[in-house]
């Protein structure tokens, strides 16, 4: 962003700096972007380069801090736990993204189509519990989940059933309805955003050449809609990738084994370097997930730029 | 709107500047000329607060500040990231039995041998004596202890046709399919790992073992016979249905079964009567506390769940060290810290206070509002647990990586209780397993 700085001088033909020797170097540039160099490099450059780093150790609580090079990663590529938990956000994020995503779409076109009555009510509603905190949400859904005296509980005591949604089976699924919860009205809102910025003349000149409702929903509205549909998906996915406080939250609410130590891979992250005295591990493990969330987050975003090159 | 915008950027930058202000200051009262010593202490427990006040009025050149950093686990969390840090460790902090040893060979403790606590020796209970014993110096004050008991809701046991309290682990079985025959369970379990630790310490089992130089551990949960007695019975358990494995301990579903009775009793340590009270209510009057059944007929073999002590966190600071010691020896050590905090509900480690009338008379607990309840309807239920406490069988020891161990023992044998798609003894084999590889990768030998 600041590099432009030196063509810049050339162009104009600053004779004075030219003069004071060919290396003079303008500074402008870097000056206006200091602030936020600064604090770019303290909060995201040396932390990833100190991830990097303390990756090559091993603490060990007999032995001391030693260099071990690459068997940090080359024990995580065997670490069975560790595939586990990613396949787990992988299914996760297939399942539950595309949901979420299906239904902030209806929603916004259903606000959009302005035939809803209370249509700003309905939009701050479902926008909502974005605004509530993981945390709060998820332990208002545990308590909603309980077997015994939550609302499953009620249901399980009318019709004399023995649902239990937080059965390992099953909990995954449950947390992804905690989290479409949470989300949809904040993707909802992308999209109608995206859909107001059509302009009405369309939407006219479409219904005098005779197109039905449904017509100007997949010819106009939906193409309109690819753009934050990238967007959304890309940080979705990144979501699912880091998902943690549902099932670390739920964790205490559900027996047994039904929240791993590994659920997730953020999960088995936090507790391999918390509880486990692993923090070099943890930090090899953060780093290659890094990596698979960025790749599968690039795929993505090349796939939608290239249709919407078309 | 100028005017406003920068004010708003004031406030922040004060805001945000204000944690670093606080951060600069907090460490250097210590030594800014006056005698005054400030000293911080992490306690969850609720009793420690209040031995406060009575300290700094003895000691007016000490202030003692009490946080409460989390309970137990999220504690050691902060603590550890605090030690590793170098900085923001507190003073005194509160540390389980069951998480001693590993701070102790990670050399994180003062060793209070020399400063007085080598002759306490006769003061406290066996089984707390030795939990804070350990390789030869004592690394730090019990402030309560855990021996194991059974607290039973009469009503439901007498509506299954239960009226003796069983006392052998046959016995227990015969009134857990009575009761189970009423609709409740007997008890719950959905897979505690110190709860684990504790029911195969009492039936004899000594799985782990570390060396005196802190290098080598012995894992033999697989072999050892205390394991696999335990194991083969509370397999029989789940399988006939007898014990809750839906319920997981401490949550809100567990306490409305402990109020409503469809969770009958409890096998824990001794100081569960106040929280009885503040989550089962409606148990009052209801509930019993008995001996922990035994294996053998005229049995007295008991083991500890839980309970805690105050340690001090290794520092160069003399003057610290001292005022932090002399805290502790109050809180832990002197008649009317002990008293304190005995008043609001803790149960002691020491033998005078095990043995004096005040204590052992009591019969009822003291409620939120300062009324007296007599939750076990007029029972001296003191009595039935001091005599625990004296029968805790000595030597079990702990793994120095007890907090993990324990965090992955669901991972391992979990299922056996969820889904019961494998048994007990396999969880508990893969368990060790995981246990042998952790150590081996955090340099131990293991044998």
């Amino acid at each position: 962003m600041a590099v432009p700085g030196i063509p810049t001088v050339r162009e104009t033909g600053s004779l004075q700096k030219m003069k004071r020797g060919g290396r003079s170097w303008d500074w402008r540039g870097w000056k206006f972007m200091l602030p936020f160099a600064l604090v770019f490099i303290f909060v995201f450059i040396v932390p990833i380069v100190y991830a990097i780093w303390i990756s090559f150790y091993q603490k060990r609580m007999v032995g001391g801090t030693v260099f071990v090079g690459l068997a940090n990663y080359i024990r995580l590529m065997q670490d069975a736990q560790f595939w586990d938990s990613v396949r787990r956000v992988a299914l996760f994020t297939v399942v539950q993204v595309p949901i979420m995503l299906f239904l902030a779409a209806a929603m916004a076109l259903a606000l959009d189509s302005m035939k809803l009555h209370g249509s700003r009510f309905f939009r701050i509603s479902t926008f909502l519990p974005y605004a509530v905190p993981a945390v709060v949400s998820t332990l208002i859904w545990g308590f909603v989940y309980g077997a015994k005296y939550g609302l499953v509980g009620s249901i399980n005591n009318v019709f004399g059933s023995d649902l239990n949604v937080l059965a390992p089976s099953v909990l995954l699924a449950a947390i992804g309805n905690i989290v479409t919860w949470e989300f949809t009205g904040y993707n909802m809102l992308i999209f109608y955003s995206s859909l107001s910025t059509i302009p009405h003349s369309l939407y006219e000149a479409a219904s005098i050449d005779g197109a039905s409702e449904w017509q100007i929903v997949r010819r106009i509205k939906l193409p309109e809609l690819r753009g934050s549909l990238a967007i959304t998906v890309i940080f979705s996915i990144i979501g699912s990738f880091q998902l943690f406080n549902e099932p670390s939250i739920l964790q205490n609410m559900v027996p047994g084994n039904s929240v791993t130590t590994y659920y997730t891979p953020n999960m088995y992250a936090y507790n391999l370097s918390f509880s486990g005295n692993q923090s070099n591990y943890a930090a090899a493990l953060a780093i290659v997930m890094a990596i698979i969330t960025m790749s599968i987050a690039y795929v993505v975003q090349l796939r939608s730029m290239r249709e919407q090159m078309k | 709107m100028k005017f406003t915008k920068r004010a708003v950027a004031l406030v922040g930058a004060v805001i945000m500047l204000a944690p670093l202000v606080a951060c600069g200051s907090s460490s250097s009262s210590s030594d800014s000329g006056s005698a005054t010593t400030s000293i911080v202490v992490w306690s969850w427990d609720s009793t420690v607060p209040r031995t406060v006040a009575g300290f700094e009025k003895a000691n007016p050149n000490i202030k003692v500040k009490v946080t409460n950093a989390g309970t137990n686990k999220d504690e050691y969390t902060a603590l550890n990231n605090a030690m590793s840090a170098g900085k923001g460790a507190p003073d005194i902090a509160q540390i389980e039995y069951y998480a001693l040893p590993e701070y102790v060979i990670r050399d994180n403790l003062q060793n209070l041998s020399s400063l007085g606590a080598s002759s306490y020796k006769s003061f406290y209970t066996p089984g707390t004596w030795s939990s804070v014993n350990i390789n030869g110096g004592v690394y730090a004050l019990p402030i309560d202890s855990g021996p194991m008991a059974l607290f039973y809701n009469k009503e439901v046991f007498d509506k299954a046709g239960v009226t003796q309290v069983p006392t052998t682990w046959d016995e227990f079985y015969e009134a857990a399919k009575k009761i189970r025959a009423t609709g409740s369970y007997i008890t719950s379990d959905t897979g505690d790992a110190g709860f684990f630790d504790s029911m195969t310490w009492q039936a004899g089992a000594t799985p782990f073992a570390t060396s005196k130089d802190g290098k080598t551990v012995t894992i033999g949960l697989t072999t050892d016979s205390g394991v696999k007695k335990w194991t083969a019975f509370w397999q029989k358990m789940i399988n006939e249905d007898l014990i809750d494995t839906k319920t997981p301990g401490w949550s809100d579903d567990w306490n409305k079964g402990l109020n409503d009775g469809s969770i009958a009793s409890l096998l824990t340590g001794a100081w569960m009567p106040y929280n009885l009270l503040s989550g089962a209510p409606d148990g009052s009057g209801k509930w019993r506390v008995a001996q922990m059944p035994t294996w053998e007929a005229g049995g007295t073999e008991n083991s500890e769940n839980g309970g805690s002590s105050l340690a001090i966190i290794k520092s160069s600071d003399d003057a610290k060290v001292k005022a932090a010691y002399k805290f502790l020896d109050y809180v832990a050590h002197s008649a009317t810290g002990i008293k304190t905090r005995v008043d609001a509900g803790a149960f002691p480690a020491d033998n005078d206070t095990l043995k004096s009338s005040d204590f052992l008379d009591a019969t009822s607990l003291t409620d939120s509002n300062g009324k007296a309840n007599e939750y076990f309807g007029g029972q001296e239920y003191n009595k039935v647990l001091a005599k625990a406490a004296t029968d805790v069988i000595t030597g079990y020891k702990f793994l120095p990586f007890e907090v993990y161990a324990r965090g992955i023992f669901a991972d391992d044998a979990g299922a056996a209780y969820t889904d019961k798609s494998i048994t007990l003894s396999q969880g508990i084999a893969a368990w060790q397993k995981n246990l042998t590889k952790y150590a081996e990768s955090q340099g131990y030998t293991v044998k």
